[in-house]
């Protein structure tokens, strides 16, 4: 019995039960609403229909926090449970090797077709997850059962003519989706939460000026955990990327909302989300494929010319260059699609007061919408900025791996996300500098574009309430 | 700018000749000012055509193959030597079935005498697990072993990218006709070509395929004479010295057809030998090498062989991630934004939720990746590399996009739809859920399908729960080990064979299909159903 429980996929069998003990709750109350109305439901305070969701929220909201609950913790209440009960050599491992033996046998026994390996303590240790796993589901849903007929038998108990069902329930709907918004907040704390705790651990193994202000990055090796060369490159990068994506997406935004007939704009607009929305992956394709091996020649090219010294340009296969322009042409419509709200936004009396004056178009533009506008355009560059930083396919595909300091775009560089990737890519522990080491990165650059986006965002919203 | 302020001696008349001047320098300005704006979506239409071309012009390539068809006896001292017809032993048996395939092909082409160099030559037409589908039929259908059937054997990698135009550069020539010819396909053989200029056409195109810019690396040609293959050593006039390479030991009768195959690399500097071209192109023009649409491609699972591997298991990966995540973003997206519009109170929290969940939409993806691999894996203990953890990390990472998108579609409706509700007595929770959401529903499906989208291109956060591992087998359900397609992708262009780039291509074509398709339903829904008040 209880092993057949500790195999059981019983999360959708409970999820049935629940629906059906809701249903019935509900009938259950809305007829007994009836009855104390005696038919005559207008005499009611609410309609019966709303004293049978009271009820079936009574019935199942107790079940459901219990069984959330034990999702949360079950499972290390029987690893806790299952840890005291081995045997003392086992025991005194230590926590990391006792945990990964207790991993193991989990995984054994949760196999369903799990056959006896010979070894008499790991098969008996396994059996008896398998039945610390099935009597703590019974349990909780022994618990949850009872916690729904209380609830049930206290919804029942509530109903009268004038109980106000329907605020109750609609109290609880309120609640619902408020825990529905809060779920932004949590995941925000939860990044927070486990950057924060990974890269306190990283740190208090490595000296955080030496891992701010180190110039040598070997993470791999665990040997040098200096990060300067990683966020040189990101900036290089993302520089670059700037360098095309800025005075394209700036004046194909001008040109769009200022010179374009409305036919030519609502052909050219999709075309520029059109490429917003191509994936990341098949920009990195495109980089490594056709724009690094262009790169690479027209590199080598430059070398051969006569004045050039031998050598100038390192011209690798693959390059901080190619990975910049790649990435400037995904953020061209990011730049030009926030530029355009904002020159739009601009209102048309500063246009007409300066074409009143005699000036040309473009002069109206220069000196009249953007110098309206700019508050917002910095703020859509330094949102572009901040979404350069962050990218991660185009550089682990076609920017490197090596992680050094140089001015010259032709070289591989590497960047704080392609060193998160090929950190936590593969077999991780979450035991080793190496591995902590991608989540002290990652917490650099949440906070990086944080800063950026706070900055934009408030920028944007001062800019917003002027002009409207 | 120009302003009339110099005096009275310039009242009168603004035409001046500097005036004119400057309104000439002043348009001229203009007409700039507007040629960089259509410079500048020039540049961005040109930098997509660019991206779409190319990928589509690699991939053209990987929706044909070419497969090895004979039409073979299954013979049970081959597939089922014990004689058991048990059906899983048969499909285990897979080297049983090359083996067939392997004497067929050497009966045909090698001597009684070739070494184990020769016959690993031969065999590397085609690829070991190619056979594998044919295994599990006769499985299938044990009845079949004694009788006839056809073999569809995928060719090797690099002998299809071959055929296909890759590998070497390449020109065939006509070279007329066999004038006279001597010695043996043992130790050579000279073949006198019928006219001096096909000699001369044969002399131009090695020269134009050799390679300027390395030393010692002069092309080669491929001779083929009446159904044998030649290589050409050397050359004096009409007289070419060859060795012989495959095909009917005997020399070619006077007068037969002469072709030659210009390789820029010699086979030390290619993938594929000389024999394996001509035993390929005997057996093409045997009909037995034909090109065939590439099923596999979506039929198979991902496989170590370029020739074998497809997108199936990325697919169904892919659609069961993005079940998890609609199950999370959708709801809860909804819900989050019908309480922040219409219930919220205004009050510092809901300021606070407001500004988090805009900046959580600009929060780096890899970020979530870092929150899925220290919350989902590490803390809760999920396992990694299944759908349901990556469904999670993409639902949380595309919820703020659709909070934002039903938040814009909620405000669109009119204030007046919820005063008429409230006005005839529905409660706030009615007019909103009665009245206000199904008016919304249009805008809030669109911006969930568009949210959909972004999660299903995603990639870098998959990568850091573990999605990269090696999945041959369609997975399950969400608890099962499975990749989706961007990651797939991301894995088939780090492959090191030539092959795995247009296969890679044509995995990105895929994606984008599955893209193109749900914008375009967001955009028929927007389009349908979009009330203007």
């Amino acid at each position: 019995m209880l092993e057949t429980f500790g195999h059981l996929p019983v999360a959708w069998l409970l999820f049935a039960v629940l629906a059906a003990a809701a249903f019935m709750a509900f009938y259950v109350g809305r007829t007994q609403a009836v009855g104390i109305a005696r038919g005559y439901t207008s005499q009611l305070n609410s309609q019966p229909n709303y004293h049978g969701y009271f009820v079936a929220m009574a019935t199942i909201a107790p079940a459901a926090i219990i069984l959330f609950l034990y999702m949360l913790f079950g499972e290390s209440l029987v690893r806790a449970q299952f840890a005291s009960e081995l045997p003392e050599r086992i025991r005194a491992l230590g926590d990391l090797e006792l945990g990964q033996y207790i991993d193991r046998i989990s995984e054994h026994a949760t196999r369903r077709d799990a056959t006896a390996t010979g070894n008499a303590l790991f098969d008996a240790a396994s059996d008896r997850y398998t039945n610390l796993v099935g009597l703590s589901r019974i349990a909780a849903i022994l618990l949850a059962v009872l916690a729904a007929a209380g609830g049930f038998f206290f919804g029942r108990s509530r109903l009268s003519g004038d109980f106000r069902a329907r605020a109750r329930v609609e109290d609880g709907i309120k609640f619902l989706l408020f825990l529905c918004a809060a779920i932004a907040i949590l995941t925000t704390i939860g990044i927070v939460a486990s950057l924060l705790f990974e890269a306190l651990r990283f740190f208090s193994r490595v000296n955080v000026f030496s891992f701010l202000f180190g110039t040598e990055w070997n993470a791999q090796t665990g040997a040098d955990f200096g990060a300067i060369p990683l966020f040189f490159g990101t900036f290089l990068i993302a520089f670059l990327a700037m360098l095309v994506a800025a005075p394209i997406g700036l004046f194909s935004a001008i040109y769009l909302s200022e010179y374009a007939s409305p036919r030519v704009r609502s052909i050219v607009k999709p075309i520029l989300e059109l490429l917003a929305g191509i994936p990341t992956v098949v920009y990195g394709f495109f980089a490594l494929q056709f724009v690094a091996p262009i790169v690479r020649s027209s590199a080598t090219w430059i070398n051969g010319l006569p004045f050039i010294p031998d050598g100038f340009l390192a011209a690798q296969p693959t390059s901080a260059l190619a990975a910049g322009l790649v990435m400037g042409i995904m953020i061209i419509p990011f730049v030009s699609s926030l530029s355009d709200d904002v020159i739009n936004a601009v209102p048309q009396t500063l246009r007409d007061g300066a074409y009143a004056m005699g000036a040309t178009k473009s002069e109206t533009v220069k000196q009249v919408v953007m110098p309206a506008a700019l508050p917002g355009v910095i703020a859509a560059l330094l949102l572009a900025v901040s979404r350069a930083i962050g990218e991660t396919m185009i550089v682990v595909m076609a920017a490197g791996q090596r992680a050094q300091i140089t001015p010259d775009p032709t070289a591989d560089l590497t960047t704080i996300t392609v060193q998160i990737v090929a950190l936590l890519t593969g077999d991780t522990e979450f035991d080793s500098a190496k591995t902590l080491s991608a989540f002290a990165l990652g917490f650099v650059l949440f906070i990086v574009t944080l800063i950026f986006n706070l900055i934009a965002l408030r920028v944007v919203k001062k800019y917003r309430e002027k002009y409207e | 700018m120009s302003s009339p302020t110099e005096g009275p001696a310039n009242t009168g008349s603004f035409v001046t000749e500097e005036a004119l001047q400057r309104l000439k320098k002043r348009h001229a300005a203009e007409a700039r000012f507007k040629l960089y704006g259509q410079l500048a979506i020039g540049i961005a239409i040109v930098a997509l055509v660019a991206l779409l071309v190319s990928i589509f012009g690699q991939a053209s390539s990987a929706f044909s193959r070419h497969v090895l068809s004979y039409d073979l006896n299954i013979e049970a001292s081959y597939v089922d030597p014990e004689g058991t017809r048990d059906p899983d032993a048969i499909a285990r048996n897979v080297s049983g079935f090359n083996l067939m395939l392997q004497d067929q092909l050497a009966d045909e082409f090698l001597a009684d005498d070739a070494d184990r160099n020769d016959q690993r030559e031969l065999y590397g037409v085609f690829t070991r697990l190619a056979v594998l589908p044919i295994a599990r039929a006769t499985a299938d259908a044990p009845e079949t072993i004694g009788s006839e059937q056809i073999f569809n054997v995928a060719l090797a990698d690099d002998i299809d990218l071959f055929l296909k135009g890759g590998v070497s550069a390449r020109k065939s020539v006509e070279i007329g006709t066999v004038a006279a010819g001597e010695g043996s396909t043992e130790d050579g053989v000279t073949l006198t070509l019928a006219s001096q200029d096909d000699a001369e056409k044969l002399s131009a195109a090695l020269t134009e395929l050799t390679r300027t810019d390395v030393d010692d690396a002069p092309a080669v040609a491929l001779i083929k004479a009446g159904n044998t293959w030649y290589r050409m050593e050397s050359s004096e006039g009409r007289n070419l010295s060859l060795t012989y390479l495959a095909g009917p030991r005997v020399l070619p009768a006077e007068g037969a057809e002469m072709e030659a195959l210009v390789l820029a690399q010699s086979q030390e500097n290619r993938t594929v030998t000389d024999r394996q071209i001509a035993w390929t192109k005997i057996l093409q023009t045997q009909g037995r090498v034909k090109s065939v649409l590439n099923t596999s491609l979506f039929t198979n699972s991902d496989s170590t062989y370029p020739e074998l591997a497809g997108t199936a298991a990325a697919i169904i990966g892919s659609l069961l991630t993005m079940l998890v995540t609609a199950l999370l973003a959708i709801p809860v997206g909804i819900f989050a934004a019908v309480y922040l519009e219409e219930f919220a109170p205004k009050n510092r929290l809901t300021a606070l939720i407001e500004v988090n969940i805009n900046n959580l939409a600009a929060v780096p993806s890899i970020v979530f990746g870092l929150l899925g691999a220290a919350v989902f894996i590490n803390f809760m203990g999920l396992p990694r590399s299944v759908p349901l953890v990556g469904g999670l990390v993409l639902g949380l990472l595309v919820l703020p996009t659709v909070i934002i998108a039903s938040r814009a579609a909620l405000t669109a409706v009119p204030p007046s739809i919820r005063t008429a509700a409230l006005g005839v007595g529905a409660s706030k929770t009615q007019s909103v859920f009665h009245h206000v959401l199904p008016l919304a529903a249009p805008g809030i499906m669109t911006g969930a399908i568009i949210g959909m989208a972004r999660a299903l291109g995603e990639t870098a956060p998959l990568l850091l729960i573990g999605m990269v591992a090696f999945v041959a087998e369609v997975p399950d359900g969400p608890m099962d080990e499975s990749t989706v397609l961007p990651v797939l992708i991301y894995k088939w262009s780090t492959g090191a064979e030539r092959a795995w780039e247009p296969q890679t291509a044509a995995a990105i074509i895929v994606l984008l299909v599955f893209l193109v398709l749900m914008n375009l339903i967001a955009i028929i829904l927007r389009r349908r159903f979009e009330r203007r008040w």
